[in-house]
């Protein structure tokens, strides 16, 4: 019988960085056509109006934007808590205290001119959120409490949190009975870019990641995350604070998920409701794995996945469920987990009995 | 608080851990053998629909509850596969593993949203226990679904600390290298181990969607699979405590409940957290007082490959 063994490799093979994010999403995609197929939709038609929901027109490349810009910030928040191995998977309740209290000031003081209402609302936003990813990892520094359930169970109290002010105390009376807050004052909009819909948060996104870039790469403090990174006990072991190191990083990873809330509300809703984020929090943490945890490799893949979205929104006018897209997002995450090992192994035939 | 409406919250109780101690059981024994996997939500989801389906199309919920292992299992071999043969990160896997879940559980069952059943599972008397008095009332009125988690859990326990197998199991889990030298296929432990708890876990969604709500929604488990995968550590890794585990987390969901009929004034938004927060609380005091992870398999999380131990 005919055996195959993983070797490892002398150096991790450079091409298949590229090649395996990439072939994931193919097969990937080619998993979602064999399924359609079998499901008895036609999958060119899909893929077609997919694609032409997400690139079609000027109007859908802007949508698709909007969509990418939320996942830019989410997924380079997440790479910093992952290149730590902190499994934070809170994004999507920190987004949501985000544009809570980003809200709350634009609602109780959107009088205030823009210029200085708008960093407040960012800064309330990065508070919240930040709070919202330090709380767990404070559990985590301090008493080892596996952070992966906590984020995840701080997603559904956050989301009820808010929807007891939207349904409460900040529905809008002129709403009919939806739940929704007021219309924030014009002073709170996030200024869009030309007449599109595209807002000035992806240029808070670019900011955020050539920061990023620079930090981990030019400043000591990137270099102690890589190596608690490594192993927290050899990170100790050089004296890095790994407990102070835990709760900056929780702090910033849900301080900038806040951010892309603030964005949010501020800038495509421009009022709290139920619903403000399509699962961005979870579509994010692919993001960031495909994009192998680089800054700006995450700006193109969250690109990439803002297309999917807008895609599969497109496909509900044809019956087909937005669930779709997800099977898809998950189905990436397959390929690519399964193709990682060729980038540290390669697979040799054995004659003899294997393992 | 009547006496009558205590016995009829308790017996509620039992009702509503009965589908987090499927999940919890199965994610254990994968746990047990070294295997963390974080797509219990995703299983539960896929193992709801996929019963669900089967019983409106053939009106057996056996034929439904056959459909959602087979589901669930389905999912974890794909966990198996990725984590174990091609030593993929776990952590990672799971959370696709939920994500392809909830993605597939929400197309295949788009539309049978609002779909009666003419099949659903119903309480059975067991003779003779079902007329004790109170306990009778709570645990021998319920329906077989509820039986046989019981009998799965403690049998799992039985097998775990009193068999040679449970002591394979647990080797692998706790330090794989010595089992493999003693002759113990350390993978084929695991891709056993894995999908069984699979298996329970689309039993746990099909307990949703063919006893507990009987009815098919999006995401209708609401993350009880995760809540499952925190009870696990609650349970230091034992069965008999999961049972436990299962039913206080069953009895807030049922107070809760009782207390949004009752037009308690609480805000039905913050009794809604109340699971959720009470995981947490749960998670952080056993965590303190064991003080890091006392009875976590030492080698959970940690692919294992014979040249590079």
């Amino acid at each position: 019988m005919i055996q195959y063994k993983f070797i490892k490799r002398e150096t991790e093979s450079l091409a298949s960085h590229f090649i395996v994010p990439v072939l994931s999403i193919v097969l990937a995609l080619l998993f979602g056509w064999i399924f359609l197929w079998l499901y008895g939709i036609n999958p060119a038609e899909t893929y077609l109006r997919m694609w032409q929901g997400a690139f079609g027109s000027s109007y859908a490349i802007s949508e698709t934007l909007v969509k990418a810009i939320p996942l830019m910030l989410l997924g380079l928040g997440l790479s910093m808590a992952f290149r730590m191995k902190l499994w934070n998977i809170g994004a999507e309740g920190q987004l949501y205290m985000g544009a809570f209290a980003a809200s709350g000031i634009a609602l109780f003081y959107g009088d205030l001119p823009s210029l200085v209402l708008l960093p407040v609302m960012g800064l309330a936003a990065f508070v919240a959120g930040g709070i919202w990813g330090l709380v767990p990892g404070a559990m985590r520094a301090y008493w080892d409490v596996n952070e992966t359930i906590t984020t995840l169970m701080l997603n559904y109290v956050a989301i009820s949190f808010v929807e007891s002010f939207i349904f409460g105390p900040w529905k809008d009376p002129a709403s009919m009975g939806f739940p929704l807050s007021p219309r924030f004052s014009p002073q709170a909009y996030l200024p869009s870019i030309g007449d599109s819909r595209v807002h000035i948060g992806l240029l808070v996104a670019l900011l955020v990641a050539v920061l990023l870039y620079f930090l981990l790469n030019y400043t000591k403090w990137g270099y102690e995350i890589k190596v608690i990174g490594e192993s927290h006990a050899s990170a100790r072991y050089t004296g890095i604070n790994v407990t102070r190191n835990i709760l900056l990083v929780m702090l910033i990873s849900g301080g900038i998920a806040g951010l892309a809330g603030m964005i949010e509300v501020s800038g495509i809703t421009h009022r709290l409701q139920q619903g403000i984020s399509p699962g961005y929090g979870f579509t994010a943490i692919i993001v960031a794995w495909l994009a192998r945890l680089n800054p700006f490799a995450i700006i193109m893949v969250a690109f990439l996945f803002g297309a999917l979205l807008v895609g599969g929104f497109g496909l509900q006018i044809f019956g087909l469920p937005f669930s779709t897209v997800q099977m898809l997002e998950g189905a990436v995450l397959f390929f690519l987990l399964g193709g990682e090992i060729f980038t540290k192994y390669h697979l040799q035939r054995s004659g003899k009995e294997g393992q | 608080m009547s006496f009558e409406a205590i016995v009829a919250l308790l017996a509620a109780t039992v009702v509503a851990g009965t589908a987090i101690l499927y999940a919890a059981s199965g994610e254990l024994l994968a746990e047990r053998s070294g295997i963390m996997n974080l797509g219990v939500e995703g299983m539960m989801l896929v193992g709801a629909v996929l019963g669900f389906i089967f019983t409106v199309r053939t009106g057996n919920h056996w034929y439904g509850m056959a459909a959602a292992m087979a589901g669930g299992g389905g999912m974890a071999a794909i966990h198996a596969f990725l984590t174990i043969t091609l030593r993929s990160n776990q952590v990672v896997c799971g959370l696709a593993l939920t994500i392809f879940g909830t993605g597939l559980s929400g197309f295949l069952g788009k539309s049978y949203q609002g779909t009666p059943i003419s099949d659903p599972f119903r309480a059975i008397h067991i003779p003779g226990l079902a007329d004790i008095p109170v306990l009778g009332r709570i645990f021998f009125q319920q329906d077989a679904l509820v039986y046989l988690s019981i009998v799965i859990a403690v049998l799992m326990w039985l097998v775990l600390y009193h068999s040679r197998w449970g002591l394979s199991i647990r080797s692998v889990g706790q330090n794989p290298a010595a089992a493999d030298a003693v002759g113990i296929s350390v993978s084929r432990v695991r891709y056993f181990c894995t999908i069984v708890g699979g298996i329970l876990a689309g039993m746990g969604g099909a307990y949703l969607s063919l006893a507990y709500a009987p009815s098919w929604q999006e995401n209708m488990t609401s993350g009880r699979g995760w809540i499952a995968v925190a009870l696990v550590i609650f349970a230091l890794w034992n069965p008999m405590r999961a049972i436990l585990g299962s039913y206080l987390f069953g009895g807030v969901e049922a107070l809760t409940f009782r207390m949004q009929t009752a037009g308690v004034n609480i805000s039905t938004f913050y009794l809604a957290m109340m699971p959720y927060l009470l995981t947490i609380l749960v998670l952080v005091i056993v965590t303190i007082r064991m003080r890091s992870e006392a009875g976590a398999p030492a080698a959970l999380t940690l692919p294992y490959h014979r040249e590079e131990r």
